[in-house]
């Protein structure tokens, strides 16, 4: 499956991994904030960009927990598309409570345990939570996500529907963070 | 085509409204935030792109900025939730009253 | 068709009223956070609606920055609510 086994999926990652990584993040913004591709922008930003991940270097540990290969592109846009079909989802059910007159909502907090091992996908993670039908992450804590859900619906297999909550956006997260 | 950018900047500003809506019709704090992120974000997103299909030529930092309200605007609600609960706001149960201002 | 971008301010002008009430209403500091917070989110489309309607992409910046600014002063001012409760360092 995973042939590409490079340094990089190990636990002690190099020091110059997450400074390429947030050089060609930086990089990327650049370019999309000059909206340019001419020769002199490209390496402007990409001298200032450098400068920065050196200097930021410390601060970014955020980035240690992406898993680098060819399909990170690919698996990042598939999660975009995944998040954004949901977040649509999400709204359509709000608006119906929303407007509802009887206001139909049932709330609770429940905890949730999550797979995602780095601070990046713990991020990710609960983002696409808060974005999602019917759901809201509290607060994180090590490896447990409370999460207010705004109708936690009848008694019965709630244990499952509960795990579910993060189970769906896990799949796809872990393809390209831990 | 600027009739289709017009009517997802409509679209966009009917989700802002239905979200600024839930949020004052909510009962408690998480409620109104899971009113509020969710079509606050949609909306805005909707608008963006109406906007970058009315300029094209706009659409990097268009793009930048639909990115970082997607990255940014779920993380505020959840920085507001939890210190909502660290200060001890009940959650609202069915049955409750509605919070009277 | 000028009107549907009018009709998207004016949903967009309710949407501030909104919250404002929310804000003026409370009942406690959380709930005026949140609608501090959806504020400052609805300010960007807002900004961007406006880079359209004077056809300035200078707004863009403006939005950029803005929502930048607002966001660090939401989660700033959520800390300090947390404040007495629960160390700041974790």
């Amino acid at each position: 499956m995973h042939i590409e086994t490079s340094p990089i999926n190990d636990s002690s990652l190099p020091a110059w991994r997450r400074l390429a990584l947030a050089t060609v993040l930086g990089w990327a913004i650049w370019t999309l904030m000059t909206g340019s591709l001419g020769w002199q922008e490209l390496l402007a930003g990409l001298l200032v960009a450098a400068l920065v991940s050196f200097l930021a270097a410390p601060q970014l540990a955020l980035l240690d927990g992406l898993i680098v290969r060819w399909s990170l592109p690919w698996h990042a846009l598939r999660y975009l598309a995944v998040f954004l079909a949901a977040l649509l989802r999400s709204n359509l059910d709000m608006a119906r409570r929303v407007l509802s007159p009887a206001l139909p909502i049932r709330p609770e907090i429940v905890r949730v345990p999550t797979r995602m091992r780095s601070d990046f996908g713990r991020l990710l993670l609960a983002n696409s939570i808060t974005l999602t039908p019917g759901t809201l992450t509290v607060d994180l804590e090590d490896d447990m996500l409370e999460v207010h859900w705004i109708d936690v619906g009848e008694e019965s297999d709630r244990e499952q529907r509960t795990q579910a909550i993060a189970r769906y956006f896990e799949d796809y997260l872990l393809e390209f963070v831990e | 085509m600027t009739w289709i950018a017009d009517v997802l900047l409509l679209i966009g500003a009917a989700f802002l409204f239905l979200g600024a809506l839930g949020l004052w019709r909510m009962p408690d704090v998480y409620t109104r935030l899971q009113a509020g992120t969710k079509a606050v974000t949609l909306g805005s997103v909707a608008m963006l792109i109406g906007v970058g299909i009315e300029r094209p030529d706009w659409w990097p930092k268009l793009l930048l900025i639909t990115l970082f309200i997607l990255l940014t605007s779920p993380l505020g609600s959840s920085t507001v939730a939890r210190a909502a609960r660290v200060i001890g706001q009940r959650p609202w149960r069915a049955g409750d009253a509605k919070e009277t201002p | 068709m000028r009107v549907l971008q009018i009709a998207a301010l004016v949903l967009l002008g309710a949407s501030l009223v909104l919250l404002l009430l929310r804000l003026w209403a409370g009942p406690s500091r959380a709930d005026r956070l949140v609608a501090a917070d959806a504020f400052s989110v609805l300010a960007i489309p807002g900004l961007a609606w406006l880079a359209l309607y004077l056809e300035q992409g200078i707004y863009l910046d403006v939005a950029l920055v803005y929502g930048a600014l607002a966001f660090v002063g939401v989660v700033t001012v959520a800390r300090v609510l947390e404040g007495g409760h629960r160390d700041l360092d974790r």
